[in-house]
């Protein structure tokens, strides 16, 4: 079970109205590489993983979805206040016609979500490999939707997101490493 | 694959091919992260630590790990190149 904190894992300021920026953070929100598609991922692949590693993917996937929760709450500040024609302006009116300013899990391209963009091969050695490639692959569209934003109280919550990609980058690597180790072999050098 | 933080850096560069029939100008040099987590291995024992401020804000406890990252095509908007 979890138990909820009602507040954000970092602090979400944004400081222009742009709801374009909205569309590109979608890509975070429900894209292949997004923080559902990482928290869903992680949380599905830890039944069938040595025990070892379980916690690391409970707790990596739980923190996924406080990004999650950092993301929708940079959409929803963006687009609240837009009228119909600023969305339009923004490119969300295809969004507006369907969902009115409400979240939805699409990519920044309009595409809705799909559980193909996660894996569970039952392989520990292949499934924490795509974990670390979904870590990378979030780092890069972080990276991307910084270098398109010129909002810095955005840009530093983003950041802050970056970083934690690094992190679960490096601790599932890890992961990888205890699974590898030869324990108790007798080793003959 | 352990290394001293002074014996890599965070970001690397290219520079990609620019054809005589290419329609646009060049971009001029490419960049990517090579963030610190992929020179470490497995974390060894007693790395420096942010204070537990600087750890909130950063997003990391570990100095080692911190990366801060700037659109490295920023300088060059304006210019007409990029």
């Amino acid at each position: 079970m979890w138990s909820y904190e009602k507040k954000l894992q970092y602090p979400v300021k944004v400081s222009t109205c742009n709801p374009t920026l909205a569309k590109y953070l979608t890509e975070q929100y429900g894209g292949a590489d997004g923080e559902l598609a990482a928290a869903l991922r992680y949380l599905n692949q830890r039944y069938t993983i040595p025990e070892k590693v379980v916690g690391l993917l409970t707790d990596i996937g739980t923190e996924e979805f406080a990004h999650l929760e950092m993301i929708a709450t940079m959409i929803y500040k963006l687009t609240k206040d837009a009228t119909p024609q600023q969305l339009r302006d923004a490119g969300l009116g295809e969004h507006f016609v369907a969902h009115d300013s409400a979240l939805f899990y699409n990519n920044a391209a309009g595409v809705p979500f799909t559980t193909s963009y996660i894996q569970a091969k039952g392989d520990p050695i292949a499934d924490l490999y795509e974990d670390i490639a979904a870590e990378e692959k979030a780092r890069a569209t972080y990276q991307w939707i910084i270098d398109m934003s010129d909002d810095p109280d955005l840009n530093d919550s983003l950041r802050f997101l970056r970083q934690r990609e690094i992190i679960h980058s490096q601790r599932f690597r890890e992961a990888v490493e205890i699974l590898k180790e030869e324990r108790d072999r007798k080793k003959i050098f | 694959m352990k290394s001293n933080p002074e014996t890599f850096t965070k970001v690397k560069s290219y520079v990609p091919f620019h054809g005589p029939c290419d329609p646009c100008p060049p971009i001029g040099r490419k960049y990517y992260s090579t963030p610190p987590n992929l020179y470490l291995g497995f974390q060894p024992p007693n790395l420096p630590q942010f204070s537990p401020a600087e750890a909130l804000k950063s997003g990391t406890l570990w100095a080692f790990f911190y990366d801060f990252y700037e659109n490295p095509y920023k300088k060059r908007a304006g210019k007409g190149n990029g």
